[in-house]
């Protein structure tokens, strides 16, 4: 009887569960942690009181709130903004039936999904430029008079969907047995690499004009893109390269034992599993080539920071660069932020690159 | 009998079929060059560098001394010197600031890693001009003028350093008379130094017994000039302070608004992705070497230095080095915001002389050859710390 008495069940002490227990081991648990804990508690503090009480009471958001449409749109035709609005409408309905598809394992919709999705590029485009100056149905609205959030979008996918066949066919060259092949597209790669993207822009605006018969005239936008395809189709060729890498010999053994030649190993078994295994590569590169289009304000484009520019000019809301930039950078992080977050998410889910 | 096998017609050769294939592309990526070429020449454009020698007849305050009647090439020199001045300060700082956030990211502190977390998050995922932008036009250009109707109105810190919409003025030391005969000692140094570093080597492996290597050659190669500065008579160097006069400042160094604002963004962007190489880098360290090391009796120290850091830096070495290469290529963004580097100065010649392909092959080779110096040198600290495999 006395056994059973002994061994009656102890709480643990109120220092080790609970919030208590939480904050000890969190925050406190050596001299040097609390110590780093008290300065982090008075850093969080002053800061986010001063970014607070700016938001709150001393911006003047209506800089934003009047220019919301400019910021999107910028000078696209207010009575074709119908336009903008029908482009995003199918890429969101696209986006829901990817959804909805997706749920089911083996759905026979799925090449229906992937036929919409490349379709959907060309047909928005025209649906965004138009045909001709004439025509009643879809006027033209010229490349070159878009701008905001829609230029940089736009920017950003036309150069990773161009530059990716141009990638693929860099990577590989560079794998190629043929030297010729090799060295031309090797220094192609690392001539683009070794090079910030400004002059690689800067080169498509002032040279290529140069170096092209004066028939052909390209517009400012055009020229821009020429040059982030260039630019990024490097990038897609080191990424793409290292999912080639990644297939085992054995695969190339194993298709050519079977009988297939090169074009339908490379085209049949190869390439389906490299470019597999570099879509987060490809989403990552997607990322930082959304965040580079910012530099086309350099070569005097109007993308969401050109136009952020452009605002801070005028007249009655002079001297607003912290509303304006701040506002610039919180549209970039949420685009940014939710593409990787769900890229890490279907990473996860899909098990794409791990294999 | 064995059917003799029908010999294959040329034409379906492989070793033929690649040659040719070779030199159907070598063709075609002539032939587009020479159109895009004839193209240039029909517009009666030469190909010429002597504009170099002309004179610039631009102004310029950054960086070294210019003046208006100096030639094309030493305005592209003085922009090359920017454009280091930058890239080598923000690759110091950018390091520190990432191996910081780094290890503030896998603290077991919730604060602080909260704090890197956000920190990291906030800045890899908007752009880097969006951020000089921010820095330049709204934070540093706000900042308060020198002086209003005679009161000192700039932020005056420790040192003395001030700090107003002006740029950034801070103590800067000047040689006088004396130097000449002080910097010879940092040669004496230097040896004494290697000296040292090989003398340990070989005692370490004879006790084998770790021991403070680097600590000794480092307080070697700082006593020397230390001695010296006491032989030499006088000061070798003279610290020059920075004082309020009249309207501008005196003395000392100003480093300007733009430099501040490329400088600061360049290392606070930098910075985050240092600190994500970081992080993996001590995370690909499995636990079971602390545990290990810990076990032997390794005290925390040890731990880190001889058995965690030399694994991580083989991680952390190879990402680091392409970060340092978009540093250097990230600092072209400068045009942006005004500040003279060498991008900033070619595109100002290139709007003068009118010279584009020239002007552009120039910044090409001027960007691959920096690539190539910190590629270089950072595979040969790669190749010492690289695992040695049998």
């Amino acid at each position: 009887m006395k056994m059973a008495e002994q061994s009656e069940i102890l709480r643990p002490p109120i220092t080790e569960v609970g919030l208590l227990g939480w904050l000890k081991k969190n925050l406190f648990s050596t001299w040097y942690n609390a110590l780093l804990t008290i300065f982090s508690v008075t850093l969080v503090y002053t800061v986010l009181r001063a970014v607070i009480t700016w938001i709150v009471r001393d911006a003047r958001w209506e800089v934003i709130t009047t220019n919301i449409s400019v910021f999107m749109i910028g000078r696209y035709p207010r009575e074709e903004a119908w336009r903008v609005i029908a482009s995003l409408g199918i890429v969101v309905l696209l986006a829901m039936a990817t959804w909805f598809i997706r749920r089911v394992k083996d759905n026979p919709m799925q090449r229906w999904l992937v036929i919409g999705w490349l379709l959907s590029f060309p047909l928005i485009i025209i649906l965004l430029r138009g045909f001709s100056q004439e025509s009643s149905f879809l006027p033209l609205v010229s490349e070159d008079i878009w701008s905001g959030l829609l230029l940089t979008l736009v920017l950003a996918i036309t150069g990773i969907v161009a530059s990716f066949p141009l990638g693929v066919l860099l990577a590989l060259g560079r794998r190629s047995q043929l030297p010729i092949i090799k060295v031309l597209c090797t220094t192609y790669i690392e001539t683009i690499r070794g090079v910030p993207l400004i002059s690689v822009l800067f080169m498509s605006q002032l040279m290529l004009p140069l170096f092209l018969p004066p028939e052909i005239r390209l517009g400012t936008v055009m020229r821009a893109l020429t040059g982030m395809t260039l630019f990024s189709a490097a990038y897609t060729a080191e990424n793409v390269r290292g999912g080639l890498a990644a297939i085992p010999i054995g695969q190339y053994e194993a298709a050519r034992a079977v009988g297939l030649n090169e074009a339908l190993v490379l085209g049949l078994i190869v390439l389906p599993q490299a470019l597999r295994a570099v879509i987060p590569a490809i989403v990552g590169q997607f990322i930082s080539l959304f965040k580079d289009t910012t530099l086309v304000v350099i070569v005097g484009l109007l993308d969401i920071l050109g136009i952020a520019k452009a605002v801070t000019g005028q007249k009655e809301f002079i001297g607003l660069h912290k509303e304006v930039y701040a506002f610039a950078a919180l549209i970039f992080f949420i685009c940014c932020y939710t593409m990787s977050y769900t890229s890490r998410r279907l990473e996860q889910t899909l098990g794409v690159g791990e294999r | 009998m064995i059917k003799r096998q029908k010999a294959v017609p040329f034409w379906l050769d492989e070793r033929v079929l690649k040659i040719l294939a070779q030199i159907a592309f070598l063709i075609l990526v002539i032939a587009v060059g020479a159109w895009a070429i004839s193209n240039y020449l029909d517009r009666d454009l030469t190909f010429t560098f002597s504009f170099l020698r002309e004179e610039a007849s631009f102004h310029m305050a950054e960086g070294l001394p210019f003046s208006p009647i100096d030639p094309y090439w030493y305005a592209f020199l003085v922009g090359v010197f920017n454009t280091i001045r930058v890239a080598v300060v923000a690759i110091i700082f950018a390091t520190l600031l990432g191996l910081i956030a780094g290890v503030a990211r896998i603290s077991d502190n919730w604060l602080v890693n909260k704090i890197a977390s956000v920190y990291i998050e906030v800045i890899r995922n908007t752009p880097l001009l969006v951020q000089l932008f921010f820095l330049y036009f709204a934070v540093i250009l706000k900042l308060p003028q020198l002086k209003v109707k005679d009161e000192i109105t700039a932020i005056a810190l420790p040192g003395p350093t001030f700090l107003s919409n002006r740029g950034l003025a801070t103590p800067w030391p000047r040689p006088s008379v004396s130097f000449s005969s002080w910097w010879p000692f940092f040669i004496v140094a230097l040896i004494v130094a290697v000296v040292l570093w090989i003398l340990r080597a070989r005692g370490v492996q004879r006790i084998g017994r770790p021991s403070f290597n680097m600590l000794w050659v480092f307080i070697a190669f700082f006593a020397v000039p230390a001695i010296g500065w006491f032989v030499v008579p006088g000061d070798p160097l003279v610290l020059d302070v920075p004082a309020i006069e009249g309207l501008r400042v005196t003395g000392g160094t100003i480093l300007s608004p733009e430099y501040v604002a490329l400088t600061l963004g360049l290392v606070i962007y930098t910075g985050a992705f240092i600190a994500e190489v970081v992080r993996a880098g001590i995370l690909a360290v499995p636990k079971g070497q602390t545990e290990a090391a810990r076990a032997q009796g390794f005290t925390n120290g040890q731990v880190l230095r001889l058995i965690v850091l030399p694994q991580a830096l083989r991680v952390i070495i190879p990402p680091l080095i392409s970060q340092y290469l978009s540093l250097t290529k990230n600092s072209s963004l400068a045009l942006g915001i005004g500040f003279l580097d060498l991008y900033a100065i070619s595109s100002t010649m290139l709007n003068q002389s009118g010279r584009v392909v020239e002007v552009f092959l120039m910044i090409m080779a001027s960007y691959l050859s920096m690539s190539l110096s910190i590629s270089f040198i950072m595979n040969i600290v790669n190749r010492r710390i690289q695992i040695v495999e049998r």
